[in-house]
Parts: structure tokens; C-alpha cells; sequence
């Protein structure tokens, strides 16, 4: 940096041109008012608590309450994350990350075309205002009430997709498997696919 | 779309919602509006194609002298006329009304799986159905559906639910690739897009259509499902990968290129680019690449190093005397770093860009015709006759071949090819073929007949041809037809201009000029510049072997591209090598310090085209990589010639003040052409030349785009197919003294004396097999 830094205007104003407000006293002036001071302090004192001793006690949390999101199945257990990125695409915080990539015979993570390969939510930048809930066209992300997302580190903090998959619930098979027999993603999506089928069993 | 300046164009002027605007004759009203900012929907319509009016998107009310259509007509198919009034959606409600009825028709088999679609997000349909649809659909029926995704190719994929008839992908194909594999097949609701049964969409241009398509119907296989539009980051590029020049646009998601496309330059490429040029490009993320310098030790085993001590090692090697070999896709800064550090820090003019088969003849030619040639792709669209000469434009530059496509299917342009074998693009082109003996090319150039408004085409196999040159030139003299050089690889015109060849210094200086010598010297800040010719790259590589050189410079350059790689592999393995590569190599092998430099996508820089028009590019994925000149400078500082070079910027800006060379030039080479091969028997002349599509190694890695590649076959003429006793499919056995290659046999319009195969295929690498590919006697026999 070669640039000449210029020099402060000092004429300008110095510090003996300010003039300094007095100060005045403002407090109490006896016992009485004092005491009168602490009656807020006293009278709760006899009032119900409102405070749980957390984390041993937990309260539920409101019902619609934005917690931790969750990557749905269907009732077969396929995965119903299409890795369109419309979520992404919608985060104003930018903390969703979704690759997409092609669902294949051998290899069936979704009903349809496409799956979500790589899905990556940073819980240090999302805000929980839910507008990837809004725009996800499967209902396949949702938020759950979870609100504990506090960790050590930053690597911690960024949810991967196992992280954030729904545990398999009866009746459900851990993908990759084929689709119910005689289906298309259309019965999927109509939520026609009430739970696996034999022949979707495969030996992973 | 080219203005043609000696021509002028009766203008008119006409109304379009209640705006006067004047425009040549023969526009199409749609292309009036735009003029005045009006945005008609469309889908069919498209500058470079021929209107069609397919998808009635564009509809418009128009009135001629008080005289209204009817109806609504399609604003892409009606030229403008005198008096003409143009409503728009804008002005009408008729022409609105029209345009959301036919998009509501459109998007009534159109299926709403734009999630999952790769054009969402910058997809035409979707935003015009936004803009100028109805918000609410009317049907409720069952939409049409077909079984997707249809590979219609091993790169392109076809959805045809998604398909609304346009038909700029068919038409792309017929009218500006001549490939037409995909056609419109059924009528009505049941119309689709479709591949011929037997044929797959095998065109060198497949990927154009992907581009164009204004839905998701057409997707490209490698790109499919693997990002949208607003994660990538676009870079203004140019294409690596041959001397066409294209204009691209890289597309990089997280320091990774997922895709390119071809830019809009209306001088160069127009909208278009071929397949390798679009989907090659994973060769720079390959699991080899290097990435710390490296050094070969005592016990012969190469160790990692450290960026100093590889410096002063290679430093220290080259000092003993050595030469620069780099390779032809080297930038125009790039090549320029090579040849400032020859002259300036190794002081010596041995240095040859051209790897591959090459001649003194051609070096000359160079130096004398092509170094400060002009000639453009618009004395393409201008001349009266084409003449190739040693140049398969399809195969070797495919912009070239587009662009005389053109103007064939605009105007018949007349076509001559002097060659041994008949191409795809000879017959495409309707090309008057001239069948000589491999070598014997000279003498039908001799005798052709051409204008002044003629251009000649000259490809880099015309080296292979004794006498070929100089022939060449001679016709251009004689009937002052242009002349243009056309090299296939992208750096070959720059690095000429740079001056890496051993008689040119930069700017087109002949090393054999005092003047020329003192000009360079008092710009690079030297006393003297060597003034002894260089050695070309063959002697250099005969030199290394007989021990006069000791070391050699090498950067980007593949041994198995050279007339003998036996003998270039042996002087790799004599000589102290510094190799200056992306990845590991047949060179980096046998290299003594291998130094990793930044692949193309790292770095920026510009390639001159085979015009001599800098086609730059800047860096589109950021890496710790450096560029060859950077890397070339720290030697040279090691070597204590400092040839001050840092920066791509900072070489740009000196080659900038050079200038070409106002002296005398070097004399045109006048080199007679061999007397024929006398062949009999088995006996047969090879020839050959490199398939757009093979195993080049800027094409590693992408196996959707290698299934597009053409069929390796061995082609021979229906006489020798008779006398060997062969039909089409039978495998053939050519071998010489170094080796054989076994093909399939294709039965073709080829010279009698002569054999062809791919030069560089799966199955037929004839350098490294045969150790000749062209102008050479081998026997042919049935397998």
C-alpha cells in the first residue's frame, strides 16, 4: 500500500470545545422507598413456577413448533426425497444442500426416476422458517418438534441424509429395493402403497 | 443470419403495437418485436433454423393496408411487409386469448414432473406458462404418457411425454448437422420424436439438441439429475479441444464442472458446438491427476518433492543443454512462456510444437503462409468453391464442416476434396471427390481450377504428403483463391504466433532475420537471441537419442502422437526430462521432474482459432494449480534469465505489443511430391486420419459421449474386397514390419491402392501399432 493516508483535519474541532453535562443523582431517597423497590421481588416469591429443570424434566413443545426436519418414507419404506432441490432452492439461508441423481433397477432409493443422493441441512445457518417444508412436492421433508441441535463443532452441525432419514416404521424395508409390484411413483405419491410387499424383500 | 455487407436490403417499416420500426426485408415479424423489446412466447422459432410455425405459441393479429387476418397468425413464419400492423398479446386480446389457448393445449399432455425435470428452473415452457398462461388448468383428464426415459444415444435421452412438437431438434439435425437420425414418426396426439430403428441419433453434433430444446424432452445423459440452474456458476469460455475456436459457457457446481454449452459468437460458431467440445471436459477431474511436483531419485523411483527443490532440479538438468517439446494444446500465453524460455533461458531455438507428424516442408509453409494468414469462417460463407485439401472438416473441425454445411444447404456451395477415401462429410457436403494414391495428393491439387473467391483448406495431414504445401500454396498463387491452414488441435495457430518453432520467433519473426532477432531481443531486455535455425521436432528427437541433446522441456505432449514413438519413447527415457503435465503420462513416466500445471478450466488464457482469432477464456474453478508460463518463470529465475513472466495477464500484455512482422517473410517451400507407392498383391497404401470421437486423451473419463463414437472399421475398395474374397463385417489383418491391427472390414469408395483405419480408435491406434498412419506400403490380408 503505497497510498498516502491523510493526515486528520485537526483544526477542525479538539477536545477542550466539548462541554461535559453534569451529573445528577437519581437514587433513593430513604428506607422506605427502598423496600418498596423490592415488592415485585417479594410477591413472586408466592407465585406458581413457570421454569422446568431442564434437561431432566422436558415439556412438549407446541404442536407446530419448527424443530429438526425429517426425510419421510413411504409405508414400503422407499424414500420419498426426489432430490428435485425445489428445498434448496426455496431456503433463504441457503443451508440445504441436495444432489440428485438416477434411480436404477439394481438400485432403487425412491419410487420414480430420481432420488436424492447427497442431502445436507447446515443447523448453524437454518433459521426453521419452513419454507423447504412448503416447497417440497413429495411431502417428503418435514419438521419435526426436536429442538436439541446444539453440539461441539460445526462439522456436527451439518445434518446429513442418514441423520435426517425417518426410522423404519413395521412393515417397512430398508431401500434400496424395487417398487410394489405393478405400481408407478403415481400410486406413490396417491399414498396407495400401504406396506411392503414380499418381493420387495432383496438381500442387500 | 450473416449480414452481407456487399448486398443492400430494402428496409421496411411497419407497426407493432402501436410502435413504428424499420427492418431489412424478409424478417420475420417475431424478430421485428424483438427489435422493439416486444416478447412474443415461442418455442418453435429459432434464429438458425428455418421457421417452421409448429407450435402456434407466437400468434399474433395482423392487419396489411387495412386488410385483417381472419385469424391469429404465427408471428414466426409471416415476413414483415410495408403498412403491416402487428397487435401482440400485448395490444389484443385476440392474439392473448390465442397464445393461452394453444399454451393451455400444449400443457395438456404435458406432464407437471418439473421437479424431477433437468431443464427446470430454465426451462422456456415454464417460464412462458408463467408469463403468458392461464394460471388455472381446465383438464382433468388423464395425461398422455409413454415409457422415459428413451436413450436415443448413449449421451442424449429422450422424454417424450415432456415433447411439445416443436421440431428444432429434428431440424437442427436435417438442416444444419445433415444428420438426420431423429424424425417426427406418427400424426396427431400420438406424434412423438423418434430414432430410425436401426440407426441410433450418432451425430457429432447430438448435444446442440439438448441445448435447444425448450422443454426437458431431450436431456443430456451425463448431466441428467445432477444439478440446477442457480447452484451452478457460469464462466465465459473457449473450447480446448480443436481449432474451431467455439465459444463456451462452463458450468461448475462446487469447484466441478457439470456441463458445458455452447456460447453464442455469430463470427465463430454461431450457437452451436460438437459433442466433444460439450461433454469432454472430465479428463481435468481424472483420478491421475498430479498435483505435487515430483522427482526421480537415485534408485530411479519418483518421490514427491518440494516445490524448490523440483525447481532447482529441473533447473539444474536443463542447464545442461536442452530442447522444448510442447505440445500443441498448450494457450497462446502458455506457448508464448515456452518460447521466450527457450530462447531467453535455455538460448537455444529447438523448440517444436507440432506433435505429431510433421516436416521441414511444413514448417516453412507455416512460417511463410499461415503465420500472418487472414482468412475467416466469413470467407467460408463468401466464397464460390471450397477446396480440402488434406482435411476431413467433420472429424478435425467440426465448426468448419457446420459452416460449409450452411452454405451448401443455403446455395449449393460447390465442394472439392482431394483425398483417398470418401468421407461422411464428403458425401454430406455433396463434394466433388477427388480419389488420388496416399501421397500422390500434389498432383490433383496441381490441376484444380479456382477463383479468387474460392478458399482452400489445408489440414495439418497435408505434412504427411510430400510436396503437398507447397503445391497447395502454388494454387492459391495461381488463382488467388485464400489459402487457410487448418490445424485440429487448439493451440497449434498459437503457438505459432507465439513462436514455439525453431524458425519464428513471436509475431511471425523469421529466426533468420537480424532485424527480426533484434526486435524480439530489445523487447525480452537480452543482447542477442541464438540466430542458428532450431531443430524441428524430429531431429530433436534423433538428436536426443545420438547424445547431442541432454535434456528436454516437455509440456502436454503424448509420444504416441509422434511419426515413431518408439524412438520419442527412447529419448524420453535417454534424456533428462522435465515434464510440465496435468496427469500422469506416457511422458511423466520416463520424466526426471514431473511438475503439475493447471488443466484448462484452472486457468485463464485465450487459444488462437485457425483465423488467428483469440478465442479467451477465464478460470472457471479455482485450484492452488499453476500455469505452465508461471512455472516456466521460477525455472527461469533458477537459471538466473529471469524471463519475467508471472502472470497470464502479464504475458498477454506483452505478446500484445509485439505486433506482427512487417519484413521480409520466409519464402514459400517449393518441395516436389514423391513418385507413387507401387503396390501389389496384399499390398496396400495406408492412410487414415483421427475420428472427432476416439481415444484422445482429453476424452477420458466420459463413456456416455465414447458410445457415440463411429464404428472402427478398415476400409477398403469393392476391386480389393473382391480379390481378398471380403465383405462388409470380415475382420482384415493390416501389418507392417512393426506390428498389426485387426478391423472389421468395410467395403467403401476408396483409391484401390489404398487401406484406411481410424488413426487413434479403440482396437486401431496405428502409431503405436503400426508405427505409420499415413503415406506408408502394408499388407492386407483376410483374417
Amino acid at each position: 500500500m503505497s497510498e498516502q493516508i491523510e493526515p486528520m483535519n485537526e483544526k477542525e474541532i479538539s477536545v477542550n470545545d466539548i462541554e461535559f453535562a453534569q451529573i445528577e443523582q437519581t437514587g433513593p431517597k430513604n428506607l422506605f422507598s427502598q423496600m418498596q423497590g423490592f415488592w415485585v421481588t417479594f410477591a413472586t416469591m408466592f407465585k406458581k413456577v413457570n421454569t422446568v429443570n431442564y434437561p431432566e424434566v422436558k415439556e412438549p413443545t407446541a404442536e407446530r413448533f419448527h424443530g429438526r426436519h425429517q426425510l419421510n418414507r413411504y409405508d414400503d419404506g422407499l424414500e420419498k426425497c426426489i432430490g428435485c432441490e425445489l428445498c434448496a432452492w426455496a431456503c433463504p439461508a441457503d443451508a440445504i444442500y441436495v444432489e440428485g441423481a438416477a434411480n436404477t433397477d439394481e438400485h432403487r432409493m425412491s419410487p420414480g426416476e430420481r432420488y436424492g443422493r447427497v442431502y445436507q441441512i447446515n443447523y448453524l445457518r437454518c433459521i426453521f422458517c419452513g419454507l423447504c417444508i412448503e416447497a417440497c412436492p413429495t411431502r417428503a421433508l418435514t419438521m419435526t418438534n426436536e429442538y436439541e441441535l446444539a453440539d461441539e463443532t460445526r462439522a456436527k452441525l451439518i445434518f446429513e441424509k442418514e441423520d435426517l432419514l425417518a426410522p423404519l416404521r413395521a412393515g417397512m424395508l430398508m431401500p434400496p429395493h424395487p417398487m410394489y409390484p405393478n405400481t408407478t411413483d403415481t400410486n406413490y405419491y396417491k399414498n396407495e402403497i400401504k406396506s411392503s410387499h414380499p418381493s420387495q424383500e432383496v438381500s442387500n | 443470419m450473416t449480414p452481407d455487407t456487399d448486398v443492400i436490403v430494402e428496409q421496411i417499416t411497419l407497426v407493432i403495437d402501436g410502435f413504428e420500426v424499420t427492418v431489412p426485408k424478409g424478417t420475420l415479424v417475431i424478430r421485428a418485436a424483438e427489435k422493439l423489446g416486444i416478447q412474443i412466447p415461442r418455442f418453435c422459432d429459432h434464429p438458425l433454423l428455418d421457421p417452421v410455425g409448429a407450435c402456434r405459441q407466437c400468434l399474433v393479429d395482423i392487419e396489411i393496408n387495412g386488410r385483417a387476418f381472419p385469424k391469429p397468425q404465427a408471428s414466426c413464419t409471416i415476413p414483415v411487409e410495408p403498412g403491416m400492423i402487428v397487435k401482440t398479446q400485448l395490444t389484443s386480446p385476440v392474439a392473448d386469448k390465442a397464445q393461452k389457448g394453444v399454451m393451455e393445449l400444449l400443457l395438456a399432455n404435458h406432464p407437471l414432473d418439473c421437479p424431477v425435470c433437468d431443464k427446470g428452473g430454465e426451462c422456456p415452457l415454464q417460464n412462458q406458462a408463467m408469463s403468458n398462461g392461464n394460471p388455472e388448468m381446465r383438464l382433468d383428464g388423464v395425461k398422455r404418457t409413454f415409457e422415459k426415459p428413451v436413450a436415443i444415444s448413449s449421451s442424449v435421452l429422450l422424454d417424450r411425454e415432456r415433447c411439445v412438437l416443436c421440431a428444432r431438434c429434428t431440424r437442427f439435425s436435417d438442416q444444419i448437422a445433415s444428420d438426420p437420425f431423429i424424425t417426427l414418426n406418427e400424426r396427431g396426439a400420438l406424434q412423438q420424436v423418434g430414432i430410425y430403428e436401426e440407426d441410433p441419433f450418432k451425430s457429432y453434433f447430438s448435444g446442440n439438441t439438448v441445448q435447444i430444446c425448450p422443454v426437458g424432452a431431450l436431456t443430456g445423459t451425463s448431466y441428467r439429475f445432477r444439478a440446477r440452474p442457480f447452484d451452478l456458476v457460469s464462466t465465459p469460455s473457449a473450447c480446448e479441444h480443436c481449432a474451431s475456436g467455439c465459444d463456451l459457457r462452463t458450468d461448475v457446481r462446487r469447484g466441478k464442472t457439470l456441463r458445458r454449452l455452447a456460447g453464442d459468437d455469430a463470427e465463430v460458431n454461431e450457437e452451436w458446438n460438437c459433442d466433444k467440445g460439450r461433454w469432454a471436459f472430465k479428463y481435468v477431474t481424472a483420478t491421475d491427476r498430479l498435483t505435487v511436483p515430483q522427482i526421480r531419485d537415485e534408485s530411479g523411483e519418483l518421490v514427491t518433492a518440494s516445490w524448490p527443490e523440483a525447481i532447482s532440479a529441473a533447473a539444474a538438468g536443463l542447464s545442461r543443454g536442452a530442447a522444448v517439446l510442447v505440445g500443441g494444446r498448450a494457450t497462446y500465453e502458455d506457448a508464448y512462456g515456452y518460447s521466450k524460455f527457450a530462447r531467453v533461458a535455455l538460448g537455444t531455438n529447438d523448440i517444436d510444437f507440432r506433435s505429431r507428424i510433421s516436416s521441414d516442408e511444413e514448417r516453412e509453409f507455416l512460417a511463410a503462409r499461415v503465420v500472418n494468414n487472414s482468412t475467416t469462417y466469413r470467407d467460408i460463407d463468401k466464397a464460390d468453391h471450397v477446396l480440402l485439401v488434406g482435411f476431413e472438416p467433420e472429424e478435425e473441425s467440426p465448426i468448419v464442416f457446420l459452416r460449409i454445411n450452411k452454405q451448401f444447404k443455403k446455395r449449393a456451395l460447390k465442394v472439392t476434396s482431394i483425398g483417398s477415401k470418401e468421407s461422411i462429410a464428403v458425401e454430406k457436403l455433396s463434394a466433388n471427390f477427388i480419389c488420388v494414391q496416399p501421397g500422390q495428393e500434389a498432383a490433383a491439387v496441381a490441376t484444380q481450377e479456382l477463383t479468387n473467391k474460392s478458399v482452400i483448406l489445408v489440414g495439418e495431414r497435408a505434412a504427411e504428403s510430400a510436396g503437398l504445401l507447397s503445391a497447395t500454396a502454388a494454387l492459391a498463387d495461381r488463382t488467388g483463391a485464400k489459402l487457410a491452414w487448418i490445424p485440429r488441435r487448439a493451440g497449434e495457430r498459437g503457438a505459432l504466433a507465439a513462436g514455439a518453432i525453431g524458425n519464428l520467433l513471436p509475431g511471425g519473426r523469421p529466426v533468420s532475420d537480424a532485424a527480426a532477432r533484434v526486435d524480439i531481443a530489445s523487447l525480452w531486455n537480452v543482447d542477442s537471441l541464438p540466430s542458428e535455425i532450431g531443430r524441428n521436432a524430429d531431429q530433436i528427437i534423433a538428436d536426443v537419442n545420438s547424445g547431442q541433446i541432454s535434456a528436454l522441456l516437455v509440456g502436454g505432449v503424448d509420444p504416441l502422437d509422434g511419426p515413431s514413438p518408439a524412438g520419442t519413447i527412447a529419448a524420453l527415457e535417454k534424456a533428462f526430462v522435465v515434464s510440465l503435465e496435468i496427469a500422469n503420462s506416457e511422458v511423466t513416466k520416463y520424466a526426471d521432474v514431473i511438475l503439475p500445471v493447471a488443466a484448462i478450466t484452472e486457468k485463464s488464457g485465450s487459444f488462437l482459432n485457425w483465423e488467428g482469432r483469440a478465442r479467451e477464456f477465464e478460470t472457471a474453478v479455482d485450484s492452488l494449480n499453476r500455469s505452465d508460463l508461471r512455472i516456466l518463470s521460477m525455472i527461469a529465475d533458477e537459471l538466473g534469465h529471469s524471463i519475467s513472466l508471472g502472470t497470464v495477464a502479464n504475458a498477454a500484455k506483452e505478446i500484445a505489443t509485439i505486433g506482427n512482422w512487417d519484413g521480409a517473410s520466409v519464402a514459400t517451400p517449393s518441395v516436389s511430391m514423391a513418385s507413387a507407392h507401387s503396390v501389389s498383391g496384399d499390398q496396400a497404401v495406408l492412410t487414415s486420419w483421427r475420428r472427432l470421437l476416439d481415444l484422445g486423451t482429453l476424452q477420458k473419463g466420459e463413456e456416455n459421449l465414447a458410445g457415440t463414437a463411429r464404428r472402427t472399421v478398415a476400409v477398403i475398395s469393392p476391386k480389393r474386397a473382391a480379390a481378398l474374397g471380403v465383405v462388409d463385417g470380415d475382420l482384415l489383418r493390416i501389418s507392417n514390419g512393426n506390428g498389426w491391427v485387426m478391423l472389421a472390414a468395410l467395403v467403401e469408395n476408396i483409391h484401390d491402392d489404398a487401406v484406411w483405419a481410424p488413426r487413434n480408435s479403440a482396437g486401431s491406434q496405428l502409431l503405436a501399432n503400426l508405427g505409420v498412419a499415413h503415406n506408408s506400403v502394408v499388407t492386407v490380408v483376410k483374417a
